[in-house]
């Protein structure tokens, strides 16, 4: 049967990896729930993010400061596009947005091709985050360990924006009634900024954090866009909870369909079959999950707003 | 009076058959080659590039007295674009003879256009059975491989270490299921689990290193070309299966190295891997070819790079056989199949299906005296391998 | 009467494609041919998909997947050596009809963003269907032997005249939209884009309007697949890539949405601009995606919205709207 060591740490490794998919999810389902904007290039931000921690981090040997670099200089970013491009498409459908961002996809991955060269970069991590805890003689790497403890302390930062403070009710409020926060006499202009650079920083972030596991690569951003896409609509837009649950959902579903779909399609199918099977349903189990999801709950788990 | 007839007469044919002899020889020989320029797997294809560069430098951009051209398409790994750039290379550029093509999938795709056309294909990488059994043709000639041969050959390798037990990762798509059946075939101990992953999307191996360390297996077989390489590598190290010996194919190569290296993967050094070619290989061409190279490039090149090599040097035997006239294609067929060029492999020959039968070796990763990372070859493993897939080409062995 | 610009363009453009041909002879390259003939076939796509979503208001994320699905009938029918055309294009399309039910029916049940993303999951799980397909080649894919065979009507493998075969089809399949959009059907189709609930309060049973219409774009979808199998004599699981449902959207949102002529356009400036920028140098897509950008900003509805608004500056597009 199924050996109880391997399933705690297939269990550990689908958070780890649910979570890493939350630091994405989280930027994107604020922008595309609050200022209802559809932002493709969300992946971009997050190869960007992860091509200059890398770069610092190589120069200067420091992670850390590589990630505090990537952060503010993706923010500049974000709120450049969002300035000057995006601003102007949020009274404009889904599919202008589409449009647009598309075409921020192919301007920035032909761009890091052309700065760093078509071969991804490699970050080294610390020596001291280079190694594995021991628990219950299993080995867990403390950079993943890290990752959690920083996904779980964005979860709880933007927790406490949006639902304790003044700027988190302008940001919930803007986003159901826009003209009403408008006639208040606020800027909501500035606000939608600030959410968009809120989101960039996140994506750097969550792109800061996966170089030393992943690579930072051309194209990275576009190949987890659609799985935190999934993340987002089983979750429901716009929601933070929904976010977090929905990773959480799909990181553990994921690894757990790597891990055991196989030896469960034996049980019922020769050997052979089995083996040709399991892959592909694995591979197709996310998208069963949300089909399945929006089925029996066309709005998500948990539904921001309604109309 | 009768003399000066003849002689006016064969001074008249004399004129008359010296501009067709001229003619004959072609002005410029036009090679079209599709690779991959773009995105993330342009890196194959610049090295690709590279090569064909240093090629024709060797050659004085001349073959059999003739000036070469060598047009470069970027086929974006798919098959539609890939027949596309074929298209237009054959139908509006005019080239002579096609060649590069690094995934199965878009020679494929081309295949139909090169054969249709007339030309002759050769092909610098993808592998695929269907071209080596059913899909050959006389037309088509490889510089590399097939795809199975060379886990094969890490098969036998682990047969003879004394490797008990194994677990297979690899991802799953055709070329992936080619490398483990490869090993699969002569691997003689027991397989503990195989997992095949997402392509080329997934990559995070967590899951399937967790799995592979429970299994305790001897070793672990890997194939992950391209950027997946060092998600894995890296991946690997953090597991903590360095105490577990890698064996991989097509995956610690002279692209992926210096970025492992760039990483401080130490891990990767001292693994082993299977292939028909590494810089260090003994022969004079290949010296040259990875000395000038280095210091043209500043790096060590892929065993991509030596196959596009070879395609040049291949088409410039055949070019030279024919005296530069490349209507002549059955002279050139003939000198394609007698692969009488300065391979960077040493000496081969052609099996019936225009794959080539050739040895294969056990390379290490080791620092080299400046301290770069690269692969020194440990010993033979195959030698004169041929593929499995000959038997299902129609073709004859007639040279 | 005076045509209108959409008028002219389709006319100018399909005398344009007419000539292809002519012009491949003349000037002695016979590549434009294969050119022309692929971006028709994506017209014919980008058409079907402008039906549902132009008009109806569906935006699929998945479309791709029907021209998967055309292109793998008739891959798997020339495998087992059906070549006849006569049984391998009915099956094809019939396949897709059936496909285009099961995912229409399970997908209408949501609106807007969901949608999107339904379509998406449907058509990625076919994509990974295909990819683990080893009889089929997996995703190395299936070499044609030959082209579909029509028993010496038409020769498929003669390269003039399956460019004929995909003009005419081109322009029977925009013929069957403007019938279609202006039909009582397509009255229903676009009131409910519009506004749903009041169609269905007039007694439109609004979800089988939608099904039908997602079946018909799902079938002519596989008609474009069909040809491209046999334009590339090759089937593979990337036709069906999400990426490959995103360049359907990308040419009709250029071309234009909503316009019966713009997908049309959508895809021949597409390819075009592909072909053409990646001739003048390999980072085009440092051009093409500021292009798009631009088109977005400043052609609201896309290349043919942009030349309606000068004829008309009052009438303001209709694009842009889910």
């Amino acid at each position: 049967m199924v050996d109880p060591h391997l399933l705690f740490e297939q269990l550990f490794n689908g958070v780890q990896y649910g979570i890493l998919l939350f630091l994405l999810a989280a930027g994107l389902t604020l922008v595309f729930g609050i200022m209802d904007m559809m932002n493709l290039a969300h992946g971009s931000l997050y190869m960007l993010g992860a091509y200059i921690a890398a770069t610092v981090s190589l120069v200067t040997d420091s992670f850390l400061l590589g990630i505090a670099v990537a952060l503010p200089a993706t923010l500049v970013v974000g709120i450049f596009l969002e300035v000057v491009i995006l601003r102007k498409l949020y009274d404009r459908g889904h599919l202008d947005q589409v449009l647009a961002t598309f075409g921020m996809i192919l301007f920035f991955n032909e761009l890091v091709r052309l700065i760093w060269g078509p071969a991804g970069i490699e970050v080294p991590l610390p020596s001291i985050l280079n190694q594995s805890l021991t628990l219950f003689s299993i080995p867990l790497p403390l950079y993943r360990i890290l990752v959690i403890g920083v996904g779980l302390a964005v979860a709880g930062f933007l927790y406490v924006l949006v639902v304790k403070t003044k700027v988190g009710m302008l940001i919930r409020a803007g986003a159901s009634n826009r003209e009403m926060v408008g006639a208040l006499g606020i800027d909501i202009k500035k606000i939608f900024t600030l959410v968009f650079g809120l989101g960039a920083a996140l994506a750097a972030l969550a792109g800061a954090m996966a170089g030393p596991i992943f690579a930072a690569t051309i194209g990275m951003g576009e190949n987890i866009l659609i799985q935190v896409l999934v993340v987002i609509v089983i979750g429901g837009i716009g929601s933070i909870r929904g976010a977090f649950v929905g990773s959480l959902l799909i990181g553990v579903i994921e690894i757990m369909g790597r891990s055991f779909l196989g030896d469960f399609f034996k049980l019922f199918l020769p050997d052979n079959a089995a083996e040709t099977a399991a892959p592909a349903a694995a591979s197709m189990l996310i998208y069963i999950l949300m089909a399945g999801v929006l089925f029996f709950r066309p709005q998500g788990l948990f539904p921001a707003r309604s109309g | 009076m009768k003399k000066t007839f003849i002689l006016g007469v064969s001074a008249l044919a004399l004129t008359l058959a010296a501009p067709q002899a001229m003619a004959a020889k072609a002005k410029e020989i036009k090679i079209g080659f599709v690779t991959t320029l773009s995105g993330g797997a342009g890196v194959i294809g610049k090295d690709m590039r590279n090569s064909v560069q240093i090629a024709l430098d060797h050659l004085g951009n001349k073959m059999g007295g003739v000036p070469v051209k060598v047009l470069f398409e970027d086929d974006q790994v798919k098959p539609e674009v890939g027949k596309q750039k074929t298209e237009k290379l054959l139908y509006k550029d005019k080239v002579d003879i096609i060649s590069g093509f690094i995934w199965s999938h878009v020679v494929l795709a081309s295949r139909n256009s090169v054969v249709k056309a007339g030309k002759f294909l050769i092909i610098s990488n993808a592998g695929t059975s269907k071209i080596a059994g059913r899909l050959c043709h006389k037309n088509i000639f490889s510089t590399s491989w097939q795809n199975d041969q060379v886990p094969m050959a890490m098969g036998e390798v682990l047969n003879k270490r004394g490797v008990k037990s194994l677990y297979i990762i690899a991802p799953n798509y055709a070329a992936g299921r080619d490398m483990v059946a490869g090993v699969e075939r002569t691997f003689k101990g027991k397989i503990l689990g195989k997992d095949l992953t997402k392509w080329p999307t997934q990559l995070d191996f967590s899951a399937e290193l967790a799995k592979a360390r429970a299994s305790k297996a001897d070793g672990v077989f890997i194939f992950y070309p391209g950027r997946a390489t060092n998600a894995f590598m890296r991946q690997y190290a953090q597991a903590g299966l360095t105490k577990t010996p890698l064996y991989s194919v097509f995956s610690v190569d002279s692209l992926s190295l210096p970025k492992l290296q760039q990483a401080k993967l130490t891990n990767v050094l001292g693994t082993y891997s299977t292939q028909f070619w590494a810089p260090d290989l003994d022969t004079p061409v290949n010296k040259k070819f990875v000395a000038d190279y280095r210091k043209k490039f500043g790096s060590y090149p892929s065993h991509y790079g030596a196959q596009s090599y070879d395609s040049i040097m291949l088409i410039d035997s055949a070019v030279r056989a024919a005296g530069g006239d490349l209507k002549k294609m059955d002279t050139m067929r003939a000198a394609f199949r007698k692969a009488d060029y300065g391979s960077v492999r040493g000496k081969y020959v052609y099996g019936n299906n225009h794959f080539p039968i050739q040895d294969f070796y056990l390379r290490k990763v080791i620092a080299d005296a400046d301290g770069k990372w690269t692969t020194k070859i440990e010993q033979k493993v195959y030698t004169n391998h041929q593929d499995v897939y000959a038997s299902k080409c129609k073709m004859k062995k007639t040279w | 009467m005076i045509p209108t610009r959409e008028t002219m363009v389709v006319i100018i453009t399909f005398s344009l494609l007419a000539l292809v041909p002519v012009i491949a002879s003349i000037t002695d390259v016979p590549f434009y041919l294969d050119l022309g003939r692929r971006m028709m076939i994506l017209a014919i796509g980008a058409l079907s998909l402008n039906l549902i979503m132009g008009y109806g208001g569906m935006i699929s994320f998945g479309h791709a997947v029907f021209v998967g699905i055309g292109a793998y009938v008739v891959g798997i029918c020339a495998e087992h050596e059906v070549v006849s055309g006569f049984i391998q294009w009915p099956l094809a399309l019939l396949a897709c009809g059936i496909f285009a039910v099961i995912f229409g029916a399970i997908s209408l049940r949501t609106r807007g963003v969901y949608f999107i993303m339904i379509t998406l999951a449907l058509a990625q799980m076919m994509y990974f269907l295909g990819v683990s397909l080893d009889r089929y080649g997996g995703d190395d894919g299936l070499p044609l032997a030959e082209p579909s065979y029509f028993s010496g009507l038409i020769d498929l493998s003669e390269k003039t005249s399956l460019y004929y075969l995909v003009f005419v089809l081109l322009l029977l399949c925009l013929w069957i939209c403007k019938r279609l959009i202006n039909s009582r059907f397509g009255m229903v189709i676009q009131g409910a884009r519009s506004n749903e609930a009041r169609m269905q309060a007039i007694g439109f049973p609004v979800f089988r309007y939608q099904l039908t219409a997602f079946v018909i774009a799902g079938v002519m979808a596989g008609l474009a697949g069909i040809l491209l199998a046999n334009h590339t004599e090759f089937v593979n699981p990337d036709m069906m890539h999400w990426t490959r449902s995103g360049d359907l959207i990308i040419m009709v949102l250029l071309g234009g949405m909503g316009s019966l002529a713009g997908p049309i356009v959508g895809a021949l400036v597409f390819i075009l601009l592909e072909e053409a920028l990646s001739g003048v140098t390999e980072y085009w897509q440092l051009i093409f995606g500021p292009f798009l950008i631009l088109v977005v900003l400043f052609a609201r509805g896309g290349l043919l919205g942009f030349l309606e608004k000068r004829q008309s500056p009052k009438k303001t597009s209709e694009g842009g709207d889910d």
